[in-house]
């Protein structure tokens, strides 16, 4: 699925500059911890989260992260979107709450790290 | 790749730039031919060793060491040490700060998740002597 696609599914906003909208996901991790997305599978993955931290974009950036989703419309500092920019990782933002958006991407066919639905 | 090795400083308490030598380090290896697992792996210990040191150890260093045959990395601080190792290797054991919790951390999964993804692991550590970590990566078969 491209993050395109998943724009359209979460109604989402694209935060970022669109030079990644290509990036195909899919498999998405739903956690505000980041050592469970550093454990897990996550390389090409999207990452749903409500935590706006400088830390989120590093650990997406060190788990080779494919796109990150904050939920419940938060908007994060500019210094967080700058860095995902220079790392090529979409960000996108949704008024869905994280399990709203984990279920409208599991019903589009999505499955968690571990390859699960 | 011929030898090479490069130490970065870890400061105490830097919400901020912690874990910022490990993304240093993903994209100097992204600049060679080593295997993107090896480098993910490579990566995820960094970085987990960079946030424990700011989260419990002090300040410290990490170093990263290429060899022909396999990557090191070294993590040590001069903080206060580990009471109990085996307790601090145990999934879910975290005595992070509730401002750390706050960044994401804390789960308990630092120390287990090096472990898992380094081929050769080995911890040094003892109360008020800091904490001393080394990891082996292997790029040829076992080490």
């Amino acid at each position: 699925m491209k993050i395109s696609e998943i724009v359209d599914i979460l109604d989402a906003d694209l935060l970022t500059d669109v030079s990644s909208m290509d990036n195909e996901i899919e498999k998405c991790g739903s956690s505000d911890l980041m050592s469970d997305i550093l454990a897990g599978q996550s390389e090409k993955s999207l990452l749903i989260t409500g935590l706006l931290t400088i830390q989120a974009i590093r650990t997406a950036i060190i788990a080779g992260i494919g796109g990150v989703v904050f939920v419940r419309g938060k908007e994060p500092a500019k210094e967080i979107i700058e860095m995902a920019n220079d790392a090529d990782i979409p960000l996108l933002r949704t008024r869905y709450s994280m399990f709203v958006t984990s279920g409208r991407l599991h019903n589009a066919g999505m499955t968690g790290l571990d390859g699960q639905r | 790749m011929a030898s090479f090795s490069k130490c970065y400083a870890i400061k105490k308490n830097d919400f901020i730039k912690a874990g910022d030598a490990s993304i240093k380090i993903k994209n100097l290896l992204k600049s060679t031919d080593i295997d993107p697992a090896i480098i993910r792996r490579v990566a995820v210990c960094g970085y987990e060793g960079e946030i424990n040191v700011a989260m419990h150890g002090g300040n410290g260093k990490i170093c990263i060491d290429i060899g022909e045959n396999q990557i090191t990395i070294k993590i040590d601080d001069d903080g206060p040490g580990i009471e109990d190792i085996d307790l601090a290797m145990k999934k879910g054991f975290s005595t992070a700060t509730d401002k750390w919790r706050e960044m994401g951390f804390g789960a308990g999964m630092g120390l287990p998740n090096m472990f898992k993804n380094a081929d050769k692991f080995n911890i040094e550590s003892e109360k008020g002597n800091g904490t001393h970590i080394t990891m082996e990566f292997s790029l040829k078969g076992n080490i």
